[in-house]
């Protein structure tokens, strides 16, 4: 099969970019949506082009590297997946495939697909965790946790900081992804002491990033690979009130 | 290629007497450095993942002043975040009769008796901390209604314990440790590198004195020295090109200390996982792990008649080959991962395989349907079976699963003591990366344990003991710019041949040979062809390969052909070590060394003992330093599942 493409090209983070367009050959059903890049990109080598910069590494879906806007959409056609588990089998070779990097004003351009998103590191470090020293730990049984609770945490901390929620988002916001890393942890007994300063840390460091304000427009779950409920926000937006109200 | 004779390795730095509190004694001897002074200690700290991560948020809790760096464009997405099945730790909550002298036992008789009791005993005892650390933490374990946590047997233990996260384990254990590094980045005790790859070790006046870094979004090159150098920078199965592991999963930190004189243990010990999803084409980029867990109600069978291309379903039951439970009757289907990785194999080589080229066989789940309905099958594996669906557009409920062995872990990596010190003072290697607790086959849910191990509890319970010298003074310019132009010198020729074939080609030639060469099984003849190969491979690395664009920006061509420049040397020694180890054992098995039934024969009389490698020079003979493994508390078996 032979499928058009327009990839973004960008040479660096001040260079101006562009869609150019490519075609590949030799395409298989059988091939993920990245492997088809990276024959792209063989070719490109070979005819002494810059091959197409692309975030990937895990190549199953866990590690949150890789995401692009494929047709407007991130991460592509398909629900609760990332790009790196598309396949061509999804794709029709009759439309031209449209492929840009994640954009949002907290993820400046690297090159080509590639974007800057360490702002969700700053996030994470200004509170997305709970303060405990290695050694100094209680047996593992002595807190047990409801399983209700523990479902909770789990279902929330599957977010793999893909950042597509940010990308998704008509405001650019990163609530969703700091939903789930404060429902994670505020959902279980050991999270419970730092849980309102840590909501309201998290979401006074993502504003102070540049990230947008949430409006639950619900773009962001819609394209969440791990299908992070909005639920969250709403326990999020919760959690800063209370602090606010506590004076936390 | 051929090798020489070194001297034996005389010291372990293991206390002797008995196992049971060497690791209390030896804590206990470690000197310690006054809090006050820690933070005029710096650490560098390579890798991000469950060793590297818990290491440095570990160290940077301790007050010492510590440098992490990770390829990746954040500490959280390290290579552990993929793994799925498990944590081990000898926690006995399920009270089926654990204890750290059986996880010990299972360990030693699971690497097949070639690793080192006093290490193994440390990680079993170790293993108990791991658990309560990361509930603290906020890990979130599957738990039991009532609210404790829940544990599982896996690979083939006869004790359930084996805790995970569904199948996120890794993903969730990393998480903690990230989010520990993350306070520690926010405290400003660690100072993190994301982006940025370490291409070489500084050393000076005989210490590890830093690194050499390329910053990969800008291509600057620079040093970063310190007191100590902690690699954790994962293991090298993508020398095989196609592996489970993440695609830059590299041998380039680790090689290139080896390079700088750490010796390199057991290269040729890889571990084989029997349950992936087989290759499609020549497109394949990489291969995807199916839990282990399937064998429990899946059956594996190939057709009897060699070239039956019947779709499955019209292979009636009398000419079908349940070739596991045929020939391993007692254990079936849940023979250990380096024997049902081999009778794949044979049975595909014989002709049999099924699928695309004939590499894969079948892993039936209709029996179990039928045995358990539909929805109980669903409900134990049904986001496999789903994953499966996604990659290979088959429904397992209708069709059998076709799975085939892929390279998974490799056991061998640089030679470390009970200290986990590098032979290079200064130089400490923790985790996949260094060679040290599973001996010639790692048993399931042990590596995210003695990552965790190695990083929370061991490594800053040590690492005190050599620091309590330093700081250790200023570097001579000449150490640092010898090696930063080394590093130029390579980026620059990389850049300036301008041949006819990408990094990646050359990857995937190289990664063919060894699959087939020093993959699965293992001859005499396949290895001296190898050894024949690699050098012209290599040759012709360096006059033909193709690498776009400079040095000074993001460049992912260029990255490639610096860790394919790598796997193409550690490949060749990983063939001599494996034609010198003419016994089978573990993950390394030798045609020439089994029994009538074909099961691996181990020669205890003459292999007892880690292979240490010295490097000499690029294609030059290496030196072998044996260490003799003595074992006090068990004593070695033959390992038997028929
Ligand atoms: C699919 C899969 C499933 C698995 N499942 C399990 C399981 O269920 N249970 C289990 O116990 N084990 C499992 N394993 C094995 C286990 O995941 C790994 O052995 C373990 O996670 C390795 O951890 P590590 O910290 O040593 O290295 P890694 O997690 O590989 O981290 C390496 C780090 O080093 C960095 N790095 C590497 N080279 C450089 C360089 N040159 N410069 C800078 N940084 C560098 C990387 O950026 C990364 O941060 C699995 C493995 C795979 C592939
Ligand atoms: S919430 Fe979902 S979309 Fe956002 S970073 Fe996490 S996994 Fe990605
Ligand atoms: S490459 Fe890891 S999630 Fe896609």
């Amino acid at each position: 099969m032979k499928y058009t493409l327009r990839v973004w090209r960008q040479t660096g983070p001040t260079a101006t970019g562009s869609l150019v367009e490519y075609e590949v050959d030799d395409v298989t059903p059988d091939m993920s949506f990245l492997e088809m890049l990276d024959v792209l990109n063989e070719r490109l080598q070979l005819a002494g082009d810059a091959p197409v910069a692309f975030d990937h590494d895990c190549r199953e879906g866990i590690c949150g590297a890789c995401g692009v806007m494929i047709d407007g959409v991130a991460h592509g056609p398909g629900k609760a997946t990332t790009t790196c588990q598309l396949h061509m089998r999804q794709f029709d070779p009759a439309r031209p495939i449209v492929i840009e990097p994640w954009r949002a004003a907290p993820f400046p351009v690297v090159r080509d697909l590639v974007v800057d998103r360490s702002a969700l590191d700053r996030v994470i470090e200004a509170g997305g965790y709970i303060s405990t020293r290695t050694g100094a730990a209680p047996d593992a049984h002595a807190l047990p946790v409801a399983k209700p609770d523990a479902d909770t945490a789990f279902e929330a901390a599957a977010c793999i900081g893909c950042g597509a929620c940010v990308a998704a988002c008509p405001n650019g916001s990163s609530m969703l992804f700091t939903a789930a890393k404060t429902t994670h942890l505020g959902a279980l007994p050991q999270g419970q002491p730092e849980r309102f300063t840590r909501a309201r840390t998290m979401v006074e460091t993502q504003d102070d990033l540049g990230f947008g304000g949430c409006t639950l427009t619900g773009e962001c779950t819609a394209v969440c690979p791990k299908g992070i409920p909005l639920s969250t926000i709403a326990r999020l937006n919760h959690d800063v009130l209370t602090a606010a109200m506590r004076g936390d | 290629m051929s090798y020489r004779e070194g001297d034996p390795i005389a010291d372990t730095r293991a206390p002797a007497g008995p196992l049971e509190t060497r690791w209390e004694r030896r804590r206990f001897a470690a000197r310690l450095v006054n809090p006050a002074n820690r933070r005029k200690l710096t650490v560098v700290v390579v890798g991000t993942g469950l060793a590297g991560g818990s290491a440095a948020a570990t160290l940077g809790e301790l007050g010492y002043n510590v440098l992490s760096f990770c390829y990746q464009d954040s500490p959280r997405r390290a290579h552990s975040i993929a793994a799925q099945g498990g944590i081990n730790a000898a926690k006995n909550y399920a009270g089926d009769g654990d204890s750290v002298h059986r996880l010990f036992h299972d360990t030693i008789k699971g690497g097949d008796f070639r690793s080192r009791e006093s290490n193994v005993h440390r990680l079993a005892e170790v293993s108990t901390s791991i658990i309560d650390q990361c509930v603290a933490q906020g890990v979130p374990f599957a738990r039991e209604y009532g609210g404790l946590l829940d544990t599982r047997s896996f690979g083939g233990a006869q004790v359930s314990r084996t805790f995970y996260a569904r199948g996120q384990t890794g993903q969730q254990l990393l998480l903690g440790a990230y989010q520990a590094l993350a306070r520690q980045i926010h405290a400003g005790t660690v100072r993190s590198h994301p982006r940025t790859e370490m291409l070489d070790l500084v050393v000076a006046d005989g210490r590890a004195r830093g690194v050499v870094v390329r910053d990969l979004v800008t291509g600057e090159i620079s040093t970063h020295l310190a007191d100590a150098v902690v690699l954790a920078t994962g293991g090298y199965g993508n020398v095989f090109h196609l592996s489970t592991n993440a695609k830059g999963c590299n041998t380039t930190a680790i090689w290139r200390a080896h390079k700088r004189g750490a010796l390199f243990a057991n290269p040729c010990y890889t571990q084989i996982h029997p349950t992936c999803i087989p290759v499609s084409g020549d497109h394949q980029s990489k291969l995807t792990l199916m839990s282990e867990s399937l064998r429990n109600d899946g059956r594996v069978w190939v057709p009897v008649q060699a070239g039956d291309d019947r779709p499955p379903n019209r292979i009636p039951e009398d000419e079908r080959d349940y070739y596991l439970e045929r020939m391993y009757p007692s254990f079936g289907n849940l023979v250990p991962r380096d024997i049902a990785s081999r009778a794949a194999k044979a049975v595909c080589d014989a002709g049999r395989g099924v699928g695309p080229g004939g590499l894969g066989v079948y892993l039936d789940f209709a029996d179990a349907i039928e045995r358990l309905g539909r929805a109980s099958v669903a409900a134990r594996y049904g986001n496999l079976f789903e994953m499966y669906q996604r990659i290979t557009d088959e429904d397992p409920y209708q069709v059998p699963m076709r799975i085939y062995p892929a390279v998974h872990y490799t056991m061998g990596g640089l030679w470390v003591d009970y200290d986990l010190r590098a032979t290079i003072p200064g130089l400490f290697v923790i985790g996949e990366a260094n060679f040290s607790d599973h001996g010639a086959n790692r048993l399931g849910a042990s590596a995210l344990m003695q990552g965790l191990a190695d990083g929370y509890f061991v490594l800053p319970a040590v690492i005190g003991d050599y620091l309590a010298d330093g700081p250790f003074g200023p570097v001579g310019a000449d150490a640092v710019s010898e090696a930063e132009s080394a590093v130029r010198d390579l980026v620059t020729t990389l850049l300036s041949i301008d041949g006819d074939r990408t990094p990646e080609s050359f990857h995937r030639e190289l990664g063919r040979l060894m699959w087939d060469l020093c993959g699965m099984e293992r001859s005499e003849e396949g290895l001296h062809k190898a050894l024949d190969r690699i050098p012209s491979l290599r040759e012709e690395f360096w006059r033909r390969v193709k690498v776009t664009g400079s040095g000074a920006e993001l460049n992912q061509a260029l990255e490639k052909a610096g860790r394919v420049a790598d796997f193409l040397e550690l490949a060749e020694l990983m063939c001599v070590d494996a034609l010198h180890r003419t016994e089978s054992c573990g993950g390394h098995f030798r045609v020439e060394s089994q029994t009538a039934d074909g099961d691996a024969r181990r020669d205890d009389d003459h292999f007892a003992y880690v292979a240490a490698w010295e490097f000499t020079g690029v294609g030059e003979p290496p030196v072998l330093h044996h260490e003799h493994l003595r074992f006090e508390a068990v004593r070695p078996t033959v390992r038997s599942y028929k």
